[in-house]
Formats: C-alpha cells, structure tokens, sequence
C-alpha cells in the first residue's frame, strides 16, 4: 500500500463496528459482530438458557458473560430469618433460576452474597468491566449507558440473548450514525438528566430511531463519567440503538480506579490505544444535531414519553399532537398550567439512570437538615452494593433516614417497578429514573422525570419543585408553595 | 421450527394510538415468568382490564382475544421502549401473526421476527387505509413480498430483511445460522489472541 493511500475517515462508532466484524454484512444476511461483554439479569434470560438447554449447548464464553439480580429483587431487607420479602413466588422463583443457569454454565454471578451487586448498568462500570472501544450487550434497552466509556453497548431481546450465550456474537444490520454536538456554556444547577431530557426533547421520542448516537461538544467533554453514564442512559429514550461519548482523560481516570481494570504497564497501554478511539475530524454522520443548553434551567417531564419535557419555571405548553394530547390527560395536566408545584405523592431516587454516588450526594445536598412533605412517601435505592456502602460512610443514609425518606437495598425498584415497589392508580412521582409511559411506576401511577435534584426539593415541598428554591436564602415555604 | 410464515390471510385489527410502548403491549409486572408461553392474557392488559383484573366488558381487545390470526395495524413508532422479548410473545399469543405500522422500534422489531411475528413498516397513507378497514381480511404474501387488501386499497409490494424474510419464510431462528458460523467465530477469537500478545 502506497503512503498516499488512506483508509476513509471513520466514526467512533464505525471504528468499533469494524474491529468487531467476525464477517461482514451483506445483502442477504446481516453481519456477525463479536460481543466481549454479555451482561445478564433475571428477566430476559431464563427463556434463552432454556432455549440453549433444548438445544443441548452451553455457554460458548462464560468468561465474557457476566450476571447479577436486579430487576425482580425486593429492595426491602431479607426477615429475621434470612426470607426476602419477594412480590411472588414467581419472581423469587426467576431469580432462583438465574442463580442456577449460571451454576450450569459456569458464569460468574454477582447475587445476594456478593459486596458489587446491584443494578446491572451501575456495577459493570464500577468494576471497570466497562471498557472504551468494546462490544457490549445486556437484554435491558438501557444497555447504552456504557456507551459513556467509549463503548458500543445496546439492548438486545431474549432470543439474541440465547444467540451470544451460544456464540458470543450477535447479528447486526449496521445502523445509521448520528452526531449530537451539546454546546454551552452549561448553567449552574444544570444537571446531567435535565441535559438528557432536554436533548431528547429536541429529538423527539423517536428521533433517534436506526441511529447510533455520538456525544460530543464542550458541554460532554466537561461532564463527569456519571453524567455521561445518564445522558448515555436515555439515547433509548429517543429510539436510538446506542449512544457513547469518545473516551478521553475523565474516561480513563475512571477505570485507573477500578478494581478489575489491570495496572502498570498493561493499563498504560490500554490507556494509550484508548485515546486513539475517536471519530476521524472529517468522519461523516449520517445526521447531525446541535444543541445549546446555555439558556437551560432544571427540568421535568409533563406527559408520557420522556421527550414531552421542559423547564420546571415555564408553564406546560400546547400539546403537540394527539399522542402528547392523550398524556397530558392521563397526566392530568393542561397547557398554559405551571409546570412547577404540581402535587407530588411519591418521590423516587434511583435507577440505572441516577442510582449512583453523585446522584444520592445531590439529592442529599438539598435533603440534609430537612423533612419531607406530610404524607409524602420517598423511596431511595442506591443503584449498587457499593454505591450503598460508600453512601452510608458518608452518612447519607441517616441523611435520608432523617429527612423521612426510606433507604432501600440496591436494585431496579420503582423504575420498572416489578418487584412491588410501585405507586398506587392516580399517584404521581417524582422519579430520577428514565420512562414516563403510562402505569410504568404502577397501574394508574403517573411518572415526572426529573434529577435528583429535583426530586429531592420537590419531596421537601411536596410538589414539583425547581432544586434553585434551596439554593440560597431564605428558604422556600412550603405551606405557601403548595396552596 | 416454528410455523413457517409464507402468506397470511386475516382480518386487519387496527389501533391507532402512536407511540404504544411495550409497557403498554406487556406491563412490566407480568414479566416474573420464565417462559414464553401464555402471555396473551397479558397483552394490552391495563387497557382491557379495570383496576381489580376483571375484562371490561365490550372492550375491544377482549371481544377477539384468542380468535386469530389477526393482522395489527398499529400506530406510529410502534413498540417503542424496553427490549422486553415478552411483547411479541404476548402479541403472538393473543393472535397476532403481523404488525403493520409506519414506524416500529427498532429492539421491538427484531425481537418480534425473532419470533416470527412479520414487523414491517408501510407508507403512511396505506397505513390510513387499513386503519379505516377494520375486519377486513387482507393477505400478506412473504414469498412475492406484495400485500394484497381487495376493496381498500392497491396491492402494493413491500421490503423486508432478506435475511429476516428468510427466517419467517424457513420458521426458523438465526441461532442456526449463527452456529453454523462456529469456524468463523473461533478464528476471529484466535485473531484476537494473537493481537493481544
């Protein structure tokens, strides 16, 4: 090859795409990619390793395959005899199931026993499992979170589940590539889920549908690992197959952290082919988008997709077709009502999409010293065993435990809201997690995204609230705030 | 092996809602199961029930429940939301063999012709037409890739993945296919060894 001979330039996520090519796609059938990490959780698996069981395999690499209990697990602590308070014997039954896949195939299980439990999109990132430039599968749609790391990570059913459980691999149409350029500056007491929402309020609920979204601009450059991990959450939210943001030095000095990350020389030489996986300067996007967050403010959601969201200060705007119509009713909202101090009946901190650290510190911030709203019922469930017990060595759990909120043990909880932990037909919830549909939190029960932030102040007022109230002084009064 | 899907003659059952998310199609409590069996009593389950679990009288959905094949004639952006296989599943046993929309999610889409529940999106003022033809039986011929609805619109032709076509055509999964990759799939493991060193 003559020097003058180029390859042409690539995106990120053409980059990965190509290095995990085990054949090609063609017009007849879709290319075979390589899966390095296949993550598993109870509730899309056991139909796939029964599938496998019918057809006599196993698992080809259970040393890529890793699983934990999340989903349909009680977030209430296990009776003085060791019973955990499971909503059925169904589900206790799943788990049962799961736990014992993994014995048959020799996969290793992160369960009850285990310190790095928890939801499934919070510990393989602290495990620093997650890595930039990787293939990344799990059967949960929120599998893009790991894309924050550089990696390509999406959500796959259970049928494909039982495919890379047999071959570690997965066939794969390649889809089309988007490029969402965030540009600020970022205001203050803007927080990375009021950037997720305000991002898929400009693409819509099915803006992203066939695309690969990139993350780039000044804003995500700047954000914490964290707060990619949010955004990265919610490019489902807009139909997008995946989402990730180019690794880089917050990137790599996440993983310098983690324990199954190797050290030395051998992390020196990741790090280094880690800061080559970015999108070519000249690399075409099938789309591109920009979106200037500079005049943002905290937001929430008023209908039932994550998209029909806005700011917390402004009223709730038309609707904008039949669809966001019928939310508004469900919802019981109207247009031209404030989208602040709308009453609030349950409060939930947590979820895949702000379960961790971060997310209990901003909630704590504005939680510290105050008491919840008389008869409001707020839920806390740390997204891991780990996010848990560096929570409660910060004291944040009797930060919670104090201001009346209930701090649970690590898992899904409300967010799918399987395991029993929901909310009653007509009541709303504030809730940090990342789907608004209709009955998502329980049957009737209606759902406003917001931060963490947001919950937190609008637990203290008993209704939505924008977080800015606790910035300063004096303090907001709540009687008043809610009349 | 499941049933192979080659032509479908069947009565349209339309829904025009947009948006219907797979919380809506399987709520997400009925997930504790561990098959994929029976799950069409809990398709669209919170709209045909009221608050205790009993079926609404007269409701739609309920009048049909285990009379098909149907053909879904479903609204834009159809099945959007969680990867949950349990929705086709759920669709399949309620008597649904087809989707038709405008717009299907992509996760839903490939689990459903996973699953052998044909997902294929149309234009939108066919879309139209079937959704005024409620009950109408129209056919959908895999094999020529034509739909053909008599008294409601022209036959008009349709694509589909060759390979997904295929698969419903065969009633097969791509496990096969991708098993039978197994030489591949070790040599590019091997390639990767060998570049790690």
């Amino acid at each position: 090859m003559s020097a003058e001979q180029v390859s042409p330039p690539r995106t990120l996520f053409d980059r990965i795409m190509d290095s995990h090519l085990v054949r090609g796609e063609t017009d007849d059938a879709p290319a075979i990619l390589y899966v390095d990490l296949h993550l598993v959780h109870e509730v899309t698996s056991p139909q796939a390793f029964a599938g496998l069981a019918a057809r006599g395999i196993k698992t080809r690499r259970p040393d890529l395959t890793l699983a934990t209990i999340d989903h349909s697990t009680p977030t209430l602590p296990p009776d003085c005899n060791g019973k955990r308070p499971f909503v059925s014997p169904a589900a206790e039954a799943q788990v049962a199931t799961l736990l014992r896949n993994c014995a048959e195939h020799g996969i290793e299980m992160l369960g009850w026993d285990s310190a790095d439990r928890g939801i499934v999109h919070v510990i393989a990132p602290e495990l620093g499992l997650t890595l930039p430039g990787s293939v990344i599968v799990c059967g949960d749609s929120h599998t893009a979170t790991h894309g924050a790391f550089g990696a390509l990570a999406f959500g796959i059913g259970t049928s494909e589940v039982a495919m890379v459980l047999a071959t570690q691999c997965i066939l794969q149409r390649k889809p089309k590539a988007m490029r969402v350029t965030i540009t600020g500056p970022r205001p203050a007491f803007v927080a990375g889920k009021d950037i997720a929402l305000y991002v898929l309020h400009v693409l819509g609920f099915s803006g992203g549908t066939g695309h690969v979204i990139e993350y780039a601009g000044e804003v995500v450059q700047a954000m914490t690992m964290e707060e990619r991990m949010t955004l990265c959450n919610m490019s489902i939210e807009a139909g997008a197959k995946a989402g990730l943001v180019a690794p880089d030095e917050t990137t790599i000095a996440w993983l310098r952290a983690c324990p199954r990350v190797p050290e030395g020389a051998e992390f020196v030489a990741m790090a280094a082919q880690w800061r080559t996986l970015k999108s070519d300067p000249d690399a075409v996007f099938d789309r591109e988008i920009s979106v200037d967050i500079s005049g943002l403010s905290p937001m929430a959601s008023w209908g039932t997709t994550p998209d029909a969201a806005g700011p917390i200060v402004e009223q709730i705007p038309e609707p904008r077709d039949t669809n966001e119509s019928r939310g508004f009713d469900y919802m019981g909202v109207a247009a031209g009502q404030p989208n602040e101090g709308r009453k609030v009946d349950v409060v939930f901190i947590g979820s895949c999409t702000n379960g961790r650290l971060s997310d209990l510190e901003a909630a704590a911030a504005i939680l510290r010293g105050r008491v919840v709203a008389p008869g409001l019922r707020v839920i806390i469930a740390p997204g891991s065993e780990a996010v848990k017990r560096e929570a409660e060595a910060r004291g944040l759990d009797m930060v919670f435990r104090e201001a009346g909120a209930e701090w649970r043990e690590p898992g899904c909880s409300m967010c799918i809201a399987m395991n029993g932990d929901i909310a009653a037909a007509g009541e709303v919830v504030v809730s940090t997690s990342n789907r608004n549909f209709a009955g998502r939190q329980g049957p009737g029960s209606r759902t406003i995204l917001a931060s963490p932030a947001t919950a937190a102040a609008s637990a203290i007022m008993g209704a939505l609230a924008d977080p800015r109230r606790f910035a300063g002084s004096p303090e907001p009064e709540q009687e008043a705030f809610r009349a | 092996m499941r049933q192979p899907f080659v032509s479908l003659t069947a009565p349209l059952v339309g829904l025009a809602q947009a948006s219907v998310d797979t919380d809506q199609i399987i709520p997400a409590r009925f997930l504790t199961t561990t098959t994929r069996q029976g799950l069409g009593d809990k398709a669209f389950f919170d709209w045909r029930h009221d608050a205790t679990g009993q079926p609404i009288a007269g409701h739609r959905l309920n009048g049909i429940a285990g009379q098909g094949p149907f053909i879904l004639v479903a609204g834009d952006n159809f099945g959007c939301g969680s990867s949950r296989e349990h929705a086709p599943w759920a669709l399949l046993d309620f008597g649904f063999r087809a989707v038709l929309s405008t717009r299907i999610a992509d996760i839903f889409r490939s689990n459903s012709l996973n699953n052998g529940l044909l997902a294929l999106e149309i234009p939108a003022d066919i879309h139209q037409q079937l959704l005024r033809a409620e009950g109408t039986a129209i056919t959908i011929d895999l094999a020529a890739r034509k739909i053909r609805a008599p008294g409601i619109c022209p036959d008009f032709g349709f694509d589909l993945d060759p390979f997904a076509r295929l698969c419903l055509m065969e009633g097969t999964d791509p496990m096969g296919y991708l098993l039978g990759h197994s030489a591949t799939i070790a040599d590019f493991e091997a390639r990767q060894r060998s570049e790690m060193q």
